[in-house]
């Protein structure tokens, strides 16, 4: 099995809290025979000994987690490849226009090499692609890296702001939230928030958008409507775009401490007579992080595909302007390579997601092998 | 309950209800606007172009002159029809990826199973997006676009839930007993994963509602002259200065009818999905207290439990007329005793008479909402009701250790072992993380941890059950203890370490002249380690005996019947187990009389009617019994059931 319980658990959380618990603590007694016999029977000395129970799985995760990037990387290739293909029609004379002549379709054809056998077409895709080649757009001419190399850096600004304003958000609030509102304390405060945050969370990127743009722009005038000039530009976009995402990611938190904080081993903290403090950022965060992760991992992966509405409401000079006018003007080689690089975008976070997870819980490193 | 009813349920909650009607406005909408107002928002008025809103035109006109409110209205039926197209494109896909792998068998399952895995990694959006490329902008292209980026999702979840439920027995079963893929799929699997996914279907209408809202947003979606929701806010944020209604009434339809669906399928969720059991213990009464224990004001005489040696000097533990209440509901009514320096006390009983809750209590370690109070509680010589959080923090942090009854789950799985005991001496010792560490290793290597400077460095889940709680015990000897509270220490273990862990505690008791308060429903461990017995029954002290006397000496009914229940060599094997009749008293509405008496084949209306107090009996014992040392008629001649 591919790697499944970072989705299994997401998609159980997903719908109800027993079924994540259930599916934790299944997984937290695994383990144990499995140690039991390895560790305890090594008599080697301690250093070495040290190294290799910590080296071993580490070791296996690293090599797991590579080769699902690389099969998630072929897929990616693969379909990007095949989007061409599965058009319905001739993509060229699509994107030229019924009025075009016969011999210039004909002629693009030959140039994009859509007249080679399929095999051949996909050895020189693959080819071009590890040669940083992205193909040429159909409309303008230009090297499809070099419109990716233009547009990149604004949405990955975008996106790594709103990433980051995201979590630092979420994380503190939600763990406040759970601390406030455990064991049934101060429902006004729990509907408060949870009614707010689920809102926040319904309310699609682009309405807050909008919504964002109306308040701030129209009607107070603080900030420039739309445009990458300067910093106070950055403020909406990133705003509209990590608004969603840190609701849910709140919430996410708030719930998993709030189960974290029945776990016994809190009751052990307690029983240590740790200060609260402590209790809940030694010993209930970190738990909870993980499962918040776990969960909310997809999400900041979704952020990346997020920046595409957004950019299109700030008129944001990044890729997601450009995919959206690619796909409209059917000029597929460009559409292709900007779908490659959210593809690779959203794998690479997915990959940060899981090392993040493996470091903050060492169980999840030998969990599956 | 039924499926029926609970979704009836859903109606009555607040959020549920407020839902409900809200899509049923939707929905209403959808049907009737363009019937109603279908004239007037296709209706071109070349003299009001693109004006502002005003009483006229709610929402201003576009660049047609067109009334915006009434063709916002108009789009509900569009705007619905398609998402609702879209998820069931993209549910009756999903569906058949989910089940596919049951259908398949492990081998080609596995296979779909890591498509939908990688499918599932990339945002909806994306996928979208890509799909939109392959079947064109416009409607008919966004609603497969959509409809499949939705399936993997609903793929990956079908499959985690048929998952769960193949695995169950009476899947198994079937499959045992010769029933086709086919069939356990459609008659055991789906029936039984029904619920969930159609409240998650509901969820993703909401949500390939707001997508498709993006599409046509992004132009990708409704092409004119038709036009949707998310078409008429991409029109309308162009004029966004001049007019922002035109952006905004859109934007809020959008919202709503999102709204709609999500807080429905949210809504459902909780009626269907199991509750839990926190939110039903509340009260609003305690909800500000702090949960510190204050002494009660004057309890009746005869619920009164006085600590028998009160009055010794070498009493380190003294607790009087304790109580733990949640909300209504007191499992712990009115307890006391004392523990001399050094004793060991063992606590027996049934679940749910209170036990582990006296120890929690006496721990200080009740959280809200349980809400503890005493005439009497001290420890050491310190009243722990009236010594400042500080200080006793300080005090039980150093002098009171608890083991837990689950190793497996008492200790943090991401910290070093080391770490977590490390942590009682830099807290409460003043130790730097060094000499913490060393001391921590130190304790592990005292409780026969082997390659203690090695464990130190591990994580939990890298020790095995009795190491763990041999750690755990570890952990309370990082101070100087003078008591340790085990709350069903060895229950969770195998015999053969159960007796290692034991003979520790015992070791540990001998070293340091270490009182021991163990709780546990088994007579045998009791004996082994403790002096003195507290038997509880339903959140009181019934009987106070010394070990010695347990086989022979018991003079309350209950404690007898707990002997009696206990099968050992001689049992007659060819006899049903004896059991206690009855079921132990409901500490929601405990009786007047002694709560023993419904069980008792001693009992009369005196017992059904006054409740005994506990009376010492001169010689190191009490018992709280209206018909102490009374022989039982025919004393439970074996009763049919399933003994424990």
């Amino acid at each position: 099995m591919v790697r499944a319980d970072r989705v299994d658990r997401v998609a159980l959380c997903g719908r109800t809290k027993t079924g994540c618990r259930a599916g934790g603590q299944d997984l937290i007694t695994e383990p144990d025979d499995v140690t039991e016999a390895m560790p305890v029977t090594s008599t080697t000395t301690s250093a070495p000994g040290f190294a290799s129970v910590l080296g071993n799985p580490w070791a296996r995760f690293a090599a797991r987690r590579l080769g699902r990037l690389l099969v998630s990387v072929w897929v990616l290739v693969t379909g990007a490849f095949l989007m061409i293909h599965l058009i319905p029609g001739d993509p060229v004379r699509a994107a030229l226009g019924n009025t075009a002549p016969v011999e210039l379709v004909e002629a693009r054809r030959e140039a994009l090499g859509l007249n080679d056998p399929l095999w051949q077409q996909y050895a020189d895709y693959l080819r071009h692609l590890v040669g940083g080649d992205f193909g040429t757009s159909m409309l303008s001419g230009m090297p499809v890296s070099q419109v990716i190399g233009d547009r990149l850096p604004a949405t990955a600004e975008l996106a790594v702001l709103a990433f980051a304003l995201a979590v630092l958000v979420s994380i503190p609030l939600g763990l406040a939230m759970a601390v406030l509102t455990r064991g049934g304390r101060r429902r006004p405060v729990e509907l408060a928030f949870t009614s707010g945050s689920v809102l926040l969370a319904v309310v699609p990127e682009f309405l807050v958008a909008v919504g964002l743009v109306y308040v701030f722009s129209v009607e107070l005038g603080w900030a420039p409507v739309a445009m990458r000039q300067g910093a106070a530009s950055y403020v909406l976009p990133v705003l509209a775009l990590a608004v969603g995402p840190a609701s849910i990611l709140a919430r996410i938190v708030r719930v998993e401490t709030l189960a974290v904080l029945q776990a016994e081993y809190i009751r052990t903290a307690r029983a240590k007579r740790l200060p609260d403090r402590r209790v809940y950022l030694r010993h209930a965060l970190p738990n909870a992080l993980t499962a918040t992760i776990t969960v909310g991992g997809l999400l900041l992966g979704g952020m990346v595909a997020g920046t595409v509405l957004a950019e299109n409401v700030f008129a944001w000079p990044g890729l997601g302007s450009t995919i959206v006018g690619s796909i409209l003007a059917k000029d597929y080689p460009v559409v292709q390579g900007v779908v490659l690089v959210y593809g690779l975008g959203v794998l690479l976070v997915n990959l940060v997601v899981d090392v993040a997870l493996a470091l903050l819980d060492p169980r999840s490193t030998i969990r599956e092998s | 309950m039924t499926s029926r009813a609970r979704w009836a349920g859903v109606l009555r909650t607040p959020v549920g209800a407020a839902a409900a009607v809200l899509l049923g406005g939707v929905m209403l909408l959808a049907v009737l606007a363009p019937l109603l107002w279908g004239g007037r928002a296709d209706e071109v008025d070349t003299a009001h172009i693109l004006a502002p809103a005003s009483a006229e035109h709610w929402a201003g006109t576009d660049n047609l002159g067109r009334d915006i409110f009434f063709r916002v209205l108009v789009a509900t039926r569009t705007s619905v029809q398609l998402a609702l197209l879209a998820t069931a494109l993209g549910v009756a896909v999903g569906l058949l990826l989910g089940t596919l792998p049951l259908l398949l068998g492990p081998r080609l399952g596995r296979l779909v199973t890591a498509a939908v895995n990688i499918a599932v990694a990339f945002p909806g959006l994306l996928l979208a997006l890509s799909f939109a490329v392959i079947f064109g902008a416009g409607a008919s292209g966004a609603v497969p676009a959509i409809g499949l980026a939705i399936a993997p999702a609903f793929a990956r979840l079908t499959q985690t839930l048929a998952a769960t439920v193949a695995g169950r027995d009476f899947v198994a079963a079937a499959r045992i007993a010769g029933v086709g893929r086919v069939r356990v799929l459609l008659r055991h699997v789906l029936p039984n994963i029904a619920e969930p996914l159609l409240v998650n279907a509901t969820m993703a209408a909401g949500g390939s509602l707001l997508a498709f809202a993006g599409l046509s947003f992004l132009g990708l979606g409704v092409q004119a002259p038709d036009f949707d929701w998310g078409r008429l806010l991409g029109e309308g944020l162009n004029g966004i200065y001049l007019n922002p209604a035109a952006a905004l009434v859109p934007g809020v339809a959008v919202v709503l009818a999102g709204l709609a669906f999500n807080l429905v399928g949210e809504a459902a969720a909780k009626a269907v999905g199991p509750r839990t059991a926190t939110a039903t213990v509340r009260n609003r009464a305690t909800d500000s207290a702090p949960p510190t224990p204050t002494p009660p004001a004057a309890a009746p005489v005869w619920l009164q439990q006085t600590g028998q040696q009160a009055a010794q000097a070498d009493a380190l533990l003294v607790v009087e007329d304790l109580k733990v209440s949640f909300g209504t509901v007191t499992p712990v009514r009115g307890v006391g005793f004392t523990l001399r320096r050094g004793e060991a006390v063992g606590i027996v009983g049934e679940s749910g008479s209170g036990k582990s809750l006296t120890a929690l209590a006496v721990a200080q370690l009740i959280e809200q909402p349980g809400r503890v109070e005493a005439r009497r509680l001290e420890f050491g010589g310190d009243d722990l009701l009236r010594t400042p959080p500080r200080a006793r923090r300080r005090l039980l942090g150093t002098s009171l250790a608890m083991v837990f009854q689950d190793p497996m789950t008492s200790f943090n799985p991401v910290q070093r072992v080391g770490r977590q005991l490390a942590e009682v001496a830099e807290q409460h010792l003043g130790h730097r993380r060094g000499p913490a560490l060393a001391r921590a290793v130190d304790r592990l290597r005292a409780v026969r941890i082997p390659g203690a400077a090695r464990r130190a460095r591990q994580f939990p889940h890298e020790f095995s059950g009795g190491m763990r709680q041999r750690a755990m015990i570890g952990m309370g000897l990082m101070g100087e203890p003078e008591l340790i509270i085990a709350d069903e220490p060895t229950t969770a273990l195998d015999v053969t370490v159960q007796r290692q862990v034991l003979a520790l505690l015992a070791d540990v008791r001998a070293a340091d002249d270490v009182a021991v308060l163990l709780i546990s429903h088994d007579l045998g461990v009791v004996e082994q380690v403790c002096d003195r017995v507290l038997v509880m029954y339903a959140g009181r002290i019934v009987e106070d005996l010394p070990v010695e006397r347990l086989r022979d000496g018991a003079r309350h009914p209950y404690t007898r019947a707990l002997l009696g229940a206990v099968p050992d060599l001689s049992t007659d094997r060819d006899q049903p187990l004896v059991v206690i009749p009855g079921r132990p008293a409901d500490p929601a509405a405990p009786p007047p009389g002694c709560a023993f008496a419904p069980r008792c084949p001693l009992a009369d209306d005196h017992c059904a009617r006054v409740d005994p107090a506990l009376i010492e009996d001169g010689s190191g014992g009490r018992v709280a019994c209206w018909h102490a040392d009374r022989p039982e008629p025919a004393l439970y001649a074996a009763t049919e059931g399933e003994g424990r």
